[in-house]
C-alpha cells in the first residue's frame, strides 16, 4: 500500500479528478469574483478595468458600512445567544435528562430542518399588528400594554430575527455539543465528583475546559453562518426599515443583481469573506493560546 | 523509469485549461445567439408570475393568430421576476436573448445596457411598418414613452392608478368625492372619527406608500415634475418636493392607514379595503381581479368607485392627469426581427385588447372585437383609459434602480417618524446624483 500512495503519478491519478472538479466548481469562481473587484461594469455593458476604485468607493460607502455594522451586530449577538444555549440545552441532556434526552433533543432540533424563509414568515405573523394580529401582540394586550409594531423599528426587527435564528439553530449546536460532551470520560467526571466538584464548579473547572475543542469548532461554524445572513432577514423584512437590518449579503445581492454592478458587488463579496476569514483566524489563534496556556 | 511532470509544470498546464474553459463557457456577442439569422420560434421570455400572458399568447396563437404560429410556433421561457435584471444581463452577455423577452425597466432605457447595446426594437416604427401603430391606445404609447424614453415596450397591460373608494361608506359618512387634497384630509378626518380607517396601503412593499408622494408633488409642481428632476432641473430637495414626503409623514402620523401599516403586505391591505374596514386605497386598476372576484370582495362590486388622485390647492398639477403605467417591459431584439416577427406583431396588436379584456385585464391595445359581460367596474376603467391623452407618472418610475430601491424602503421609515421629510428626500437625491456620475 505504501508504494502505490508513494508513487506520485497514483496520487495525481486518484486526487485529479476530485482536485479538478473542486477546482472548478470552488477556486475558479472564487478567483473570478476576486478578478472581478478591480472592474467596473457587467456581462452585458462590459468591463473596464478600475484599480483598487471599488475599494475606496466602499470605504466611503455609508450604507455598505453600515451593512458591515448590521452584520458583525447580528453575527456577535447570534453566535453568542446560540452557542451559550446550545451548550446550556447540551448540559441539560447530559447531566440531567441522559438517557430520557431523545424526545427533547428531537424536538429542539426540528426548527433546524424548516426553511429559512418559511420560517421568516412564521415570525412575521407570530409579531404581526394590525386586524389579522399575530399572538405575540395578543399577548402584550393581555397584559395590558398596547400592541406593537415590531417590523417598523430596526431594534425590535434585529431582535425578532433573533429570537428567529435560536429557535431554529439552537437545537443543531446544542447536538454538535452534546456529541463533544458525551467524549468526555465518565470516570474523569466521577473522580471530579469525589474531589468534591458539583454542579457549576464541575462544568467551570472540568467540562468546559474538556470540551472546549467542540465548543470553539462551535463558535466558527456559527459565525461563519451568521455573518452569511441572508433569507431571514431579507424574509422577515426585506432588510428594513429602510437599510437597518440590511446585512452585507442583502447588500451585495442588490448591487450585483438588481443594480447590474457585477465589479462593485464582487468587491463586496470579497470584504465578506475576507471577514470570515478574519473571524475564523482569531478564534483559532485564541483558541491555541488557550491551549498552550 | 517513468517521467513524472513536475507539480510546477501541473498547476501551470491545469490553470491555463480551466482559464480557457472558463472565458470560453462566458464567452459570446451581446444579443442574440444567431447573429443575424432568422429566428425558427416566436419565442417570448415571460415572468413566471405573468401566467395570464402566456395564457392569452396561446389562446391567441389558437385562434386570431393561427397561421403566425403555423409560419413560426409560439416558444415560452420564463423567469422569475425577482430575477429579471440578472438573468437577461446574463442572457444578453452570452448572446442567448430570445426574440421577445421581458427586461428591468432601466435596461431598455437609451442610456440603460440594452439601449446603449442596441437590443430593443422601436416598437412605433415595427408597428407603423406593419400597419397596427392605431392599435396602440395614445394614452399606453404616451406612458411608456416617458417611463422608458422611446416606444420599447408593448402595453400587455395598463394600469390606471388612483384612490379607489368605498362608496357606500361615503354615503353614509355624507362625503362627496374629493376634489382638493384638502377635502380628502377632512374625509379622512370624518371617517376616523367614525371609526373607520380612512386608507390603506400595503406598506410592506414601499411603493403604495411612496406613490402618494409623487402623486402629491405632481399635482403641486405640475405633470413636468418627475422629468425635471431626471434632468436636473428642480432637486427632491426642493420645497414643493419635500412637501409631498411631509404630506405622506403627516397622513401617517394621524394614523389614517390605521395600525401597521409598515409591516402591512399587499393581500392585507386589499383585504381592509374589500371587507369595508378601509374606506379608501390608493392602487392600480390591476386590482380589478379582487374587486371582480365575489369570493374577496365583500362590499359588493356596485360599492366601489375609482378617482384621480385630488388637486393640490394652488398647485399647477390637474386632477384630469391620472397616473398609469403599462406593466413590465417586454422588448424584442431587432436582429431577430423577421417579417414573420412582424407579423406577430400586428397580429397581437389588433388582437391582444379583446383578449385581454375577456380575461378580465385590462391592457393598452385598442379592443377591436366586442367583448361581451364585462364586469361593470372592468368596463368603467377600460372607458376611463379610451378617454385619456395625457398621464403622469409615478413616484420613482425616472429614478435609477438602486434610488428606486431605496425610495420604497426608506418610505417605511418616514412613515414610522424616524425619518424626517427633509432627510427622506435629500437622501434620495444624493443616490440619483451619485448614480448619475
Amino acid at each position: 500500500m505504501n508504494s502505490v500512495l508513494g508513487d506520485r503519478r497514483t496520487i495525481i491519478i486518484l486526487l485529479g479528478p476530485a482536485l479538478l472538479l473542486y477546482t472548478l466548481v470552488k477556486v475558479v469562481p472564487v478567483a473570478w469574483s476576486l478578478g472581478l473587484s478591480f472592474f467596473e461594469g457587467n456581462s452585458l455593458r462590459g468591463f473596464e478595468f478600475v484599480g483598487f476604485a471599488n475599494f475606496v468607493e466602499f470605504a466611503g460607502d455609508d450604507a455598505a458600512l453600515q451593512s458591515v455594522l448590521v452584520t458583525l451586530r447580528y453575527a456577535l449577538l447570534a453566535t453568542t445567544s446560540q452557542v451559550a444555549l446550545g451548550y446550556a440545552l447540551a448540559l441539560l441532556y447530559v447531566f440531567v435528562l441522559r438517557r430520557g434526552s431523545a424526545f427533547l433533543r428531537t424536538v429542539v432540533f426540528f426548527p433546524m430542518v424548516l426553511p429559512g424563509v418559511a420560517t421568516a414568515l412564521l415570525f412575521r405573523n407570530l409579531v404581526a399588528v394590525g386586524p389579522n394580529q399575530g399572538p405575540v401582540n395578543d399577548l402584550l394586550n393581555l397584559l395590558g400594554l398596547d400592541s406593537v409594531e415590531f417590523l417598523a423599528s430596526g431594534d425590535l426587527t434585529l431582535a425578532t430575527a433573533l429570537v428567529m435564528n435560536l429557535w431554529q439553530s439552537m437545537g443543531f449546536y446544542a447536538v454538535l455539543l452534546y456529541a463533544g460532551l458525551l467524549d468526555i470520560p465518565e470516570e474523569t467526571i466521577e473522580s471530579a465528583r469525589l474531589d468534591g466538584a458539583n454542579g457549576l464548579r464541575l462544568v467551570r473547572h472540568v467540562v468546559l475546559p474538556l470540551s472546549l475543542p467542540i465548543l470553539l469548532s462551535s463558535i466558527i461554524f456559527s459565525f461563519n453562518s451568521t455573518l452569511k445572513v441572508f433569507d431571514g432577514l431579507l424574509a422577515l423584512n426585506n432588510g428594513g426599515p429602510g437599510t437597518e437590518t440590511s446585512p452585507l449579503t442583502l447588500y451585495m445581492y442588490r448591487t450585483a443583481f438588481e443594480y447590474a454592478e457585477y465589479g462593485y458587488g464582487s468587491t463586496i463579496a470579497f470584504v465578506l469573506t475576507l471577514l470570515c476569514l478574519v473571524f475564523t483566524l482569531a478564534i483559532f489563534r485564541s483558541s491555541r493560546r488557550k491551549v498552550e496556556d | 523509469m517513468p517521467t513524472v511532470p513536475s507539480s510546477r509544470a501541473v498547476g501551470v498546464t491545469a490553470t491555463a485549461l480551466l482559464t480557457a474553459l472558463s472565458l470560453t463557457a462566458c464567452g459570446g456577442q451581446p444579443g442574440s445567439g444567431d447573429g443575424d439569422d432568422a429566428p425558427t420560434s416566436f419565442t417570448v421570455l415571460s415572468a413566471n408570475e405573468h401566467a395570464s400572458m402566456r395564457t392569452d399568447l396561446d389562446a391567441l396563437a389558437a385562434g386570431p393568430c393561427a397561421a403566425q404560429h403555423e409560419a413560426l410556433p409560439l416558444e415560452h421561457q420564463t423567469v422569475a421576476q425577482a430575477d429579471v435584471v440578472q438573468q437577461i444581463t446574463l442572457l444578453a452577455g452570452q448572446g442567448a436573448l430570445p426574440v421577445h423577452y421581458i427586461a428591468g425597466t432601466s435596461q431598455v432605457r437609451p442610456d440603460g445596457d440594452l439601449g446603449t447595446a442596441g437590443l430593443v426594437l422601436d416598437y412605433q416604427e415595427a408597428l407603423t411598418e406593419v400597419g397596427a401603430w392605431d392599435d396602440v391606445l395614445p394614452a399606453a404609447s404616451s406612458t411608456i414613452t416617458n417611463v422608458y424614453g422611446h416606444m420599447v415596450s408593448l402595453p400587455y397591460q395598463y394600469n390606471l392608478e388612483g384612490i379607489w373608494y368605498n362608496k357606500q361608506l361615503f354615503a353614509e359618512h355624507g362625503i362627496a368625492e374629493p376634489q382638493t387634497f384638502g377635502e380628502l384630509m377632512a374625509a379622512a378626518d370624518t371617517l376616523q372619527a367614525a371609526g373607520v380607517i380612512p386608507f390603506t396601503a400595503g406598506g410592506s412593499d414601499g411603493w403604495p406608500l411612496t406613490r402618494w408622494i409623487g402623486m402629491h408633488i405632481v399635482r403641486e409642481v405640475g405633470p413636468q415634475a418627475l422629468t425635471d428632476i431626471r434632468d436636473g432641473r428642480a432637486r427632491l430637495t426642493d420645497p414643493a418636493y419635500v412637501a409631498g414626503a411631509r404630506a405622506l409623514a403627516e397622513m401617517a402620523e394621524k394614523e389614517y392607514f390605521g395600525e401597521g401599516v409598515v409591516s402591512r403586505g399587499g393581500d392585507q391591505s386589499a383585504n381592509l379595503f374589500l371587507t369595508g374596514e378601509a374606506a379608501m386605497t390608493y392602487n392600480g386598476s390591476w386590482m380589478l381581479n379582487d374587486i371582480n372576484d365575489p369570493a374577496t370582495n365583500q362590499i359588493g362590486p356596485e360599492n366601489v368607485g375609482l378617482m384621480p388622485f385630488p388637486a393640490v390647492e394652488g398647485g399647477a398639477g390637474s386632477r384630469d392627469h391620472w397616473a398609469a403605467n403599462a406593466g413590465t417591459a417586454y422588448a424584442m431584439l431587432p436582429d431577430r426581427y423577421s417579417p414573420e416577427v412582424g407579423d406577430w406583431l400586428a397580429c397581437i396588436a389588433g388582437n391582444w385588447g379583446s383578449q385581454a379584456l375577456s380575461s378580465g385585464s385590462l391592457s393598452g391595445f385598442r379592443v377591436n372585437e366586442e367583448v361581451a359581460d364585462v364586469p361593470a367596474p372592468t368596463a368603467m376603467v377600460q372607458e376611463q383609459i379610451e378617454q385619456i391623452d395625457q398621464t403622469v407618472l409615478w413616484f420613482e418610475a425616472l429614478f435609477d434602480a438602486e434610488s428606486n430601491s431605496l425610495a420604497s424602503t426608506n418610505v417605511s421609515l418616514l412613515v414610522s417618524g424616524q425619518m424626517s421629510p427633509e432627510d427622506y428626500m435629500a437622501d434620495l437625491q444624493e443616490s440619483i446624483d451619485s448614480n448619475a456620475r
